[in-house]
């Protein structure tokens, strides 16, 4: 099986962010949400670099790498941030008991 | 065939990383994730990326999550949705279509530009200097708002204690 090199890397892509999507969707832990927003802008960064691969525009394509990486640190930080006042607050992870902050 | 190993190890850690019980274990998972996009990355010809993403995403990210989880506690929950499940398989199957829609259509379509960017390293800081800025900046807001909801709690914290 011989298999073109973009193809593996466009497949580890959709891993990436089908897994994170998947698990975006599903969970309920406030903590499990940003680890599946880190998998989806890990796919991101990829397919990033993939693109200026494909392009020859390397450069460009890095450098937007890096905003996207550099932006998603930021994602982490102050969504565990809100994730452990959260905590603090209700006394529990659960995205459900967000919902009682309305009332 | 270095690909196939790391896209397959890839998938894996991401896998268990959703799949793990212990949110220790889930960063961990993630962490080793990360180690290996970082490793794909370097050889699609990008070790500057490389390097950013193995310290910054295996590296401090996971650091954060430790200390994150740490203070907030386990917390094992199972994968249920808030979501009603309709809804979330419905839009699960739509992305995957529109995914596919898009790869199908440009199929045949990737044009190789003959414009080739300059060196790394003055596309970052002479052309996109602006953006970089905006980088600078936006580290800035991050670290305030972490210092900002940090201290928020200490001040109740003590305002208990006195209590």
């Amino acid at each position: 099986m011989n298999l073109p090199i973009p193809f593996i890397v466009l497949l580890a892509v959709l891993s990436l962010a089908g897994t994170g999507f998947y698990c975006l969707l599903f969970t309920r832990n406030l903590i499990k949400v940003v680890v599946a927003l880190q998998l989806i802008v890990k796919g991101v960064v990829l397919a990033f670099v993939l693109a200026g691969h494909l392009v020859h525009n390397e450069s460009l394509a890095q450098t937007m790498a890096i905003t996207v990486i550099v932006a998603d640190t930021i994602v982490a930080v102050i969504g565990l941030a809100l994730a452990v006042q959260i905590r603090l607050h209700t006394g529990s992870l659960d995205l459900k008991e967000l919902s009682k902050l309305k009332r | 065939m270095w690909y196939v190993l790391i896209a397959v190890g890839i998938l894996a850690c991401a896998i268990l990383a959703i799949s793990a019980k212990r949110l220790l274990i889930s960063a961990i998972w993630l962490a080793i994730t990360s180690a290996l996009v970082a490793l794909m990355l370097y050889l699609l010809g990008a070790p500057h990326i490389a390097v950013i993403e193995l310290s910054v995403g295996a590296g401090l990210v996971t650091v954060l999550f430790v200390f994150a989880i740490n203070i907030a506690g386990e917390e094992v929950m199972g994968l249920r949705s808030a979501l009603p499940l309709p809804l979330v398989w419905a839009s699960i199957l739509l992305s995957a279509g529109l995914i596919i829609f898009f790869i199908v259509r440009s199929l045949g379509f990737v044009q190789f530009t003959d414009e080739t960017g300059g060196f790394l390293t003055s596309v970052l800081w002479q052309e996109r200097y602006l953006d970089f800025l905006l980088q600078v900046v936006l580290i800035l807001a991050g670290v305030l708002g972490v210092i900002g909801l940090l201290s928020h709690s200490k001040d109740e914290h003590i305002a208990e204690d006195k209590a």
